[in-house]
């Protein structure tokens, strides 16, 4: 049986096609301004990359902060619940998720069925995330891609005194000008996150395994960082930037299997007990 | 046989009378140039400014309904042009902007003080006190509390410490008895006090009696929409037969709910509102729980700023001015424990009692008073008791402090964990 999960995040659309538990078709674009559209183009390069159509297609499932803009979709999740539940699929020892995202810093403790067991959340700005890198990226023209191979050069990094993502820049550009080494001024923008989002994952609890998701968790300085910080690995898997889509897809699968009448919980939860 | 009319409605009609009440007698006052005083809701000593006749402003209310008017920004940008910091009270800044703006209220025009009472049950009442001496010149009557944290108070109203404190309390109250009385040209009448504080006898019965029908399955009512109602009049009208026949009326209304089968709105999930609500999003604050079944069937804050009484509470009418002392401290020990460190027992307690399924914890942006002990609080009853809770942040007035998507985001996520719960549970 076919299902889909989309997960419209504040910087990119990710949408997974799943034949029951396997994926077979993922999509990743910039969400843009339009987010239903984002939501949509997403939807049919998966549908392509799978191979089928949207008649084959049993059950959809949006999430993301645009959850509510993926119209074609029968129900709507957050991606607190999609990632817990996308972390245990990939990883089903986990027991702490870490999603590092454009705007948000997820902390989750998750159940063995992948049902939130508690979560926290970074505070109204979006200090400590995605984002934060994202400026340090602009402040010294180097793509995001590199920026966490250039950081595990670094020998002496320095103290980053803010995470405010509009005064990183300011920051950075500071210590580039007392003569500080790249490598080392990227380091200390990495540790300031990690320490950051490892606060919120203590806040519910680390309970190994964890497992890092989200677009951050393909930085491999912020995962050796994370597995230093928390003195145990990090599970980061391929599929790690689709977790929330993934997650949106399992709970499409629940409900196609046993029906809008009795939807699974989050769905249910977020249908107010209605149905969709 | 005659059957009884039920009583749906009363709450909201006799409240906004009231409210309107007072907001002419604030009018009348200010236009009179008659003495009023300043009060906070902690701690407010209503019964006492009543034997004077003195009219009783509380800023905490006029500032919450700033932003319920939704006018506070322009009040809170008025103090920020003036060099106030974004990080101060939302309250205190919406009152000075009300004063810079000549006191004009959305609902009214209020009068200027004549005393001030404060406290030390908030960390910024003495120092907001002292913003209104600095623009009137009135007198600040600061009234210090020995401050009591946890279980101390369970050492019961015998204990030696209690009996210390009141002796201290009760002498600072007769310093405030000769101020009211150089102020009004009124000599203090004992038995006019007594009469104020037998009125908050029996409105405390009633208070107290109205949230534990909240017990109720369906709640009869929502403790943050109408239980910002029952904290304006609780405390505008504290001591007075109005104010004494609001609640019985609320009482009875309540009562007739639940016999008619009202209740609120489709109740799936019974919450506990540990902290105050964003007054700048009051309806969108509870929409976005009602929107999922989420009730609010009780708050911290109902306690805490609701006249500070415990259940079973009643003055000792025999010694006004001894029970008057006892009472503050007592109210001051609830108050200075209950947003802090010390909430755990009550709220593990009121979850069992009103059957609460979670609790959202509100931390409020320019309130460290009521914000700081929520993270520890929320932990404790989460791995000790398994009871689970949201943190969120906002702030008590100010819009700019709202964010809509990011609440939205985490209450339906926190909806969808306690779904997942109760489906587990079922299982």
């Amino acid at each position: 049986m076919l299902v889909a999960g989309v997960d419209v995040g504040s910087t990119q659309t990710k949408a997974v096609v799943m034949d029951d538990t396997r994926i077979v078709g993922r999509a990743l674009l910039d969400t843009g301004a339009r987010l239903h559209e984002a939501a949509a183009a997403a939807f049919r390069e998966a549908l392509l990359a799978a191979g089928a159509r949207e008649a084959d297609v049993a059950c959809i499932v949006g999430t993301g902060y645009g959850r509510f803009r993926v119209q074609f979709g029968h129900a709507q999740v957050t991606e607190i619940s999609c990632h817990a539940r996308g972390a245990v699929y990939l990883f089903p020892r986990t027991r702490s998720v870490l999603d590092i995202g454009g705007q948000d810093t997820k902390a989750i403790r998750v159940s063995e069925t992948g049902q939130v067991l508690d979560f926290c959340m970074n505070d109204k700005c979006s200090a400590g995330t995605g984002r934060f890198l994202g400026a340090a990226s602009q402040a010294l023209e180097i793509p995001l891609s590199e920026l966490g191979p250039l950081a595990l050069r670094s020998k002496n990094p320095v103290t980053m005194t803010t995470t405010c993502t509009v005064f990183a820049e300011s920051e950075i550009l500071g210590w580039l000008a007392r003569g500080r080494r790249i490598e080392d001024v990227l380091m200390g923008v990495h540790v300031a996150i990690a320490s950051r989002s490892l606060s919120l994952l203590r806040r519910v609890g680390v309970e190994p395994e964890v497992t890092f998701t989200g677009g951050v968790a393909r930085n491999v300085a912020m995962v050796r960082l994370l597995e230093e910080l928390t003195g145990s690995p990090v599970n980061v898997s391929e599929e790690s930037h689709y977790c929330g889509a993934i997650g949106a897809a399992l709970y499409a699968l629940d409900r196609a299997l046993v029906g809008a009448q009795a939807a699974t919980v989050a769905a249910e939860a977020v249908d107010g007990g209605r149905g969709a | 046989m005659t059957t009884k009319t039920p009583t749906i409605g009363s709450i909201r009609n006799e409240s906004r009378r009231l409210l309107e009440q007072w907001w002419r007698e604030m009018a009348a006052a200010d236009h009179a140039g008659r003495p009023t005083a300043y009060v906070f809701v902690m701690g407010s000593l209503g019964e006492l400014l009543r034997a004077f006749d003195l009219p009783v402003n509380c800023p905490e209310i006029t500032s919450l309904q700033t932003a319920v008017r939704g006018a506070s920004l322009q009040y809170l940008q008025a103090a920020e042009d003036s060099g106030y910091s974004p990080d101060i009270c939302g309250y205190v800044k919406a009152d000075v902007g009300l004063h810079l703006k000549d006191r004009q209220h959305p609902n009214g025009r209020i009068p200027k003080p004549a005393l001030v009472i404060a406290t030390n049950m908030c960390n910024t009442y003495v120092t907001w006190a002292e913003i209104w001496e600095q623009m009137y010149g009135c007198p600040v009557f600061v009234l210090d509390l020995p401050a009591w944290r946890g279980t101390r108070a369970g050492a019961g109203a015998d204990g030696e410490a209690l009996r210390n404190d009141r002796r201290y309390v009760e002498a600072q109250l007769r310093d405030l008895i000769a101020l009211c009385e150089d102020l009004t040209g009124t000599a203090f009448d004992i038995d006019r006090l007594r009469e104020a504080m037998a009125q908050v006898n029996r409105m405390a019965a009633s208070y107290h009696a109205v949230l534990a029908l909240n017990q109720h399955r369906p709640a009869p009512f929502s403790a943050i929409r109408e239980g910002i109602t029952f904290q304006g009049i609780s405390n505008l009208y504290r001591g007075s037969p109005e104010g004494t026949r609001f609640f019985e009326l609320a009482r009875e209304e309540i009562q007739d709910r639940i016999r008619l089968g009202m209740g609120t709105l489709e109740e799936k999930y019974r919450l506990l509102l540990a902290g105050t609500t964003c007054y700048a999003a009051l309806k969108r604050f509870a929409e976005m729980f009602e929107q999922w079944g989420g009730v609010f069937v009780h708050s911290t804050y109902m306690v805490f700023a609701g006249g500070g009484f415990a259940p079973g509470f009643a003055y000792d009418l025999a010694r006004p001015i001894e029970s008057l002392a006892e009472t503050l401290l007592l109210s001051a020990w609830r108050g200075w424990s209950m947003p802090m460190f010390y909430a755990q027992d009550w709220l593990a307690e009121t979850v069992r009692e009103w059957s609460v399924d979670g609790i959202c914890f509100h931390g409020v942006k320019s309130c460290r008073t009521t914000s700081t002990g929520l993270p520890d609080v929320r932990e404790w009853l989460r791995t000790r008791c398994d009871i689970p809770g949201l943190f969120i942040q906002s702030d008590l007035v100010d819009p700019r402090l709202w964010s809509d998507a990011q609440l939205k985001n985490r209450i339906d996520a926190f909806i969808e964990s306690l779904a997942g719960r109760r489906a587990t549970a079922g299982r």
